[in-house]
């Protein structure tokens, strides 16, 4: 009985943590172009992702990039 | 270029968006930046990506740019308040690009909203089976117990939050009186959450919080898919060129000049109209001669001069000269907000369609509470025992909650919507699909609908290649369409030199090469007094050298690519076809009788409302299919309406299915898959049926435990989506002869760096 009190809570939390990092990636606009993240891979030269080059969020948006 | 037209030479691109547009269409960001964003169809590839986005990053004060390859488009900060050249540095590298109308943001937050409520109902459902599989293979009581808190405990927050779509939209129709789907699916949902809880305090032996989470996931991924591919197919249309004007350059009596947005211009303001804009608002004209293009409007496919004191109707297109012109009227009181009246008025009259589904819910929902209830009294009097009564009648409740029904028509409908999308057919309600199946009746534009909008050039008998390829150079100095169709005809031929040209509006082009100077245009203009020969008057354009006709043109109104098979394949499966126009009688009965169908011509937006509603009234179901702002009243008032890509914004967001591509196939591919679709949905409210026929016995006798809600809803679930993923393999669809967007052309683009 004791080991339920570690086990689930580790299987709830690594399922929370999923859910957490999915919300993650749909504000942060990772859903936003597909099919152009699907081509960008093959680009060459060492700039990073774009979340770095983008000066500031929209305004009315409110999603961090 | 000299006297007559100053200007006009400048403009060969008709959607062209000025510096002024994109500044009033672009929003301030903090730090000083400004945002547009921009749509450029041509991109198709990954390499398209890194060209704009290196070539707009150089230009001076651009912050960001961001190049989309799924929407098509391009988003720019830049810094100050001058604008960089974004058009023309995009135009230089190969793109036409236009300001892009996406609402406010461009996002859409249902559908943001839908995401993650799916994702709660995913996490949750994952992780309540998994408690729930412990529990069916006989955990013991203390732990079973436990895992019921623990299920509860994640069901309860997952509810309040992925529920809402369903309990909101169920609380709408029961307010207004009504059952849809969502009526019997959220009683179930709740019925099996508020009687698991009371099983869990009593120790009991069956939880549903599994079946109750997971049945809100399953119906929230057909909702999600449901919502995606009303949201594509608005993102397409969408990023369609704007065709009305978005402000004007107003002239205040002190002779400043400042670009107003359309909303503000009143009446008595002077406005100048360059060549190739349009007519803001309705307006008089002031000074100037120019001839505008009224295809959009009214139908009439042939361009009308104008000179002063002619009035001008909101969104025509000034073709060859500036204008200044006088508003009349604000955009309030104009052609077009007469037009959006008209269409208000027509929605009200519309009876508004009942879904299928809800129809179905109608039935279904008295159905299965009946049971239900019946299955409580039964089970009172076999037995006095209400607490087995009760957990009997929800059993029926949850087992026939209709997690298959919900399902069967968006999967049908998102499966064809994924088919017309790959035909460039943009669909914007599952329901168009329902009621194009129903279609009798199609009733067609002409202008810029069944003809390309585009004249098409025959010459004369006796004119030889030089007086044509002559005529071509002229012509290649001239926006009017009859020019522009002129020297698309020309093309290619050898170059003729020319010393001088310069337009006349409302006549013609006059050039001079060497000694002679020739005329391109009106015969009475073109041809001198002495020479005029009544054949030559006959034509639509000629070609005079000193006075003197060398060639003679005859200027007819072409077809739109696919137009004639595609009217001979709805009039070949049976479907009653007209054309009921704007333009003038003669015009219309040469395509009428082209294509062998009947037609009424110089119809005005009234009269086509009420020729659409008399068919309606003697119970045909019609299809529209235009593109003019004067069909959108029409296309409201049809059954469902088609609109092509070019059609005028207002038509463009009447019309419930949008086409990109030219040909005129698309009408009999959407009607063919509409077709493909209707039994499928029937067959997946049969299988939906057919299950709960097995289901409910096996309920209300009492033999249902979570785990066979589970299996069985699942399978039901799983039966439903695989059949409507059958619409793939439907009847084969003809593609069209030439597609716009060149996939080999794509992968030419040079190598990815």
């Amino acid at each position: 009985m004791i080991d339920y009190f570690f086990l689930v809570p580790i299987a709830i939390g690594m399922g929370l943590a999923g859910l957490a990092s999915f919300m993650w990636t749909l504000r942060s606009g990772q859903y936003d172009d597909l099919q152009g993240a699907a081509e960008r891979i093959l680009f060459e030269g060492n700039q990073g992702p774009v979340v770095e080059k983008r000066p500031v969020a929209g305004p009315d948006d409110g999603y961090v990039r | 270029m000299s006297c007559c037209a100053p200007g006009a030479e400048l403009c060969f691109d008709q959607t062209k968006s000025s510096d002024e547009e994109i500044l009033l269409s672009s929003r301030a960001l903090p730090d000083g930046l400004r945002q547009i964003d921009l749509s450029a169809p041509d991109i198709h590839c990954g390499g398209c990506l890194q060209r704009i986005e290196t070539a707009l990053g150089k230009l001076d004060g651009v912050a960001y740019v961001r190049a989309n390859l799924s929407a098509r488009s391009v988003t720019v900060q830049w810094r100050g308040d001058t604008l960089p050249p974004l058009l023309p540095t995009l135009a230089a590298i190969g793109y036409q690009a236009h300001i892009r109308d996406v609402g406010t943001d461009g996002k859409d937050p249902t559908l943001a909203n839908l995401w993650r409520a799916l994702a709660v109902a995913g996490f949750a459902s994952s992780n309540i089976m998994l408690l729930s599989a412990a529990n069916w293979s006989g955990a013991e009581a203390a732990t079973r117990d436990l895992f019921h808190w623990i299920s509860a405990a994640i069901a309860l927050p997952t509810l309040a939050y992925s529920g809402q779509p369903f309990f909101r939209s169920a609380w709408r129709s029961l307010r207004q009186g009504q059952t849809n789907m969502d009526v019997p699916i959220s009683i179930g949902v709740l019925l099996a959450f508020g009687m698991s809880l009371w099983e869990t305090t009593l120790h009991g032996q069956h939880a549903y919080f599994d079946a109750s989470v997971s049945l809100l996931f399953f119906l929230l991924i057909g909702r999600t898919l449901d919502h995606m591919m009303r949201e594509r197919a608005r993102r397409a249309v969408g990023g369609l060129a704007r065709l009305s004007a978005r402000g004007a350059l107003w002239q205040r009596p002190d002779g400043t000049q400042i670009y107003l947005p359309v909303d503000d211009i009143e009446p008595g303001m002077t406005i100048l109209l360059a060549a190739g804009e349009r007519v803001p608002v309705d307006c008089r004209v002031i000074s100037g001669r120019s001839e505008l293009e009224h295809s959009l409007v009214s139908g009439e496919s042939v361009p009308q001069p104008a000179v002063e004191g002619t009035e001008l109707q909101a969104g025509l297109l000034n073709l060859t000269a500036p204008l200044t012109v006088m508003a009349t009227a604000s955009a309030r009181n104009s052609f077009l907000a007469e037009m959006v009246r008209m269409m208000e008025t027509a929605e009200t009259g519309r009876s508004a369609y009942r879904r299928i589904a809800d129809r179905a819910a109608r039935l279904y929902a008295p159905v299965v509470h009946a049971t239900a209830l019946l299955t409580f009294i039964g089970w009172m009097i076999a037995t006095g025992d209400a607490h087995r009564a009760i957990t009997v009648a929800i059993a029926v409740l949850i087992i026939t909650c209709p997690c298959a029904l919900g399902l069967a028509v968006p999967m049908v409908h998102v499966v064809a919507a994924g088919r017309l999308f790959d035909l460039g057919i943009m669909i914007k309600d599952g329901s168009a699909l329902e009621r194009l199946a129903d279609v009798d009746t199609v009733v067609f534009d002409k202008t810029g609908t069944l003809t390309a909008g585009r004249p098409l050039l025959t010459p004369g008998s006796g004119s030889d290649a030089t007086a044509l390829a002559l005529a071509a150079a002229i012509a290649a100095h001239s926006r009017h369409p009859y020019s522009q169709a002129l020297a698309a005809f020309g093309a290619g031929g050898k170059p003729v030199r020319l010393d001088d040209v310069a337009e006349c509006p409302g006549a013609g082009l006059e050039a001079r090469s060497d000694e002679n100077v020739y005329r391109l245009g009106r015969p009475d203009w073109a041809i001198a007094e002495r020479s005029r020969d009544p054949v030559d008057r006959d034509a639509n354009v000629v070609l005079s050298r000193n006075g003197d006709c060398i060639a003679t043109f005859r200027l007819v109104d072409s077809l739109r690519a696919g137009a004639q098979d595609a009217v001979a394949e709805l009039k070949g499966s049976g479907l009653h076809v007209e054309i009921l126009s704007g333009d003038g009688d003669a015009r219309v009965r040469a395509i009428a009788d082209r294509l062998g169908v009947g037609f009424a011509a110089a119809a005005r937006p009234a009269d086509k409302v009420a020729r659409i509603a008399a068919q309606k009234a003697s119970g045909r179901r019609v299809l529209m299919v235009g593109d003019g702002l004067n069909d959108a009243p029409a296309l409201i008032a049809a059954d469902v309406s088609i609109a092509p890509g070019s059609a005028a914004d207002v038509g463009r967001n009447a019309a419930d299915v949008v086409f990109l591509r030219e040909s005129l196939q698309a009408v009999p591919q959407a009607l063919a898959i509409a077709r493909d679709a209707a039994p499928l949905v029937r067959q997946n409210f049969g299988l939906a049926i057919a299950y709960n026929v097995v289901a409910i016995p096996v309920a209300v006798l009492g033999h249902v435990t979570p785990l066979i809600a589970a299996v069985a809803m699942s399978l039901s679930s799983v039966i439903v989506v695989a059949n409507a993923l059958r619409l793939h393999q439907g009847s084969p669809i003809r593609r069209p002869m030439a597609p716009t967007c060149d996939r080999t052309a794509a992968l030419n683009y040079g190598p990815v760096k």
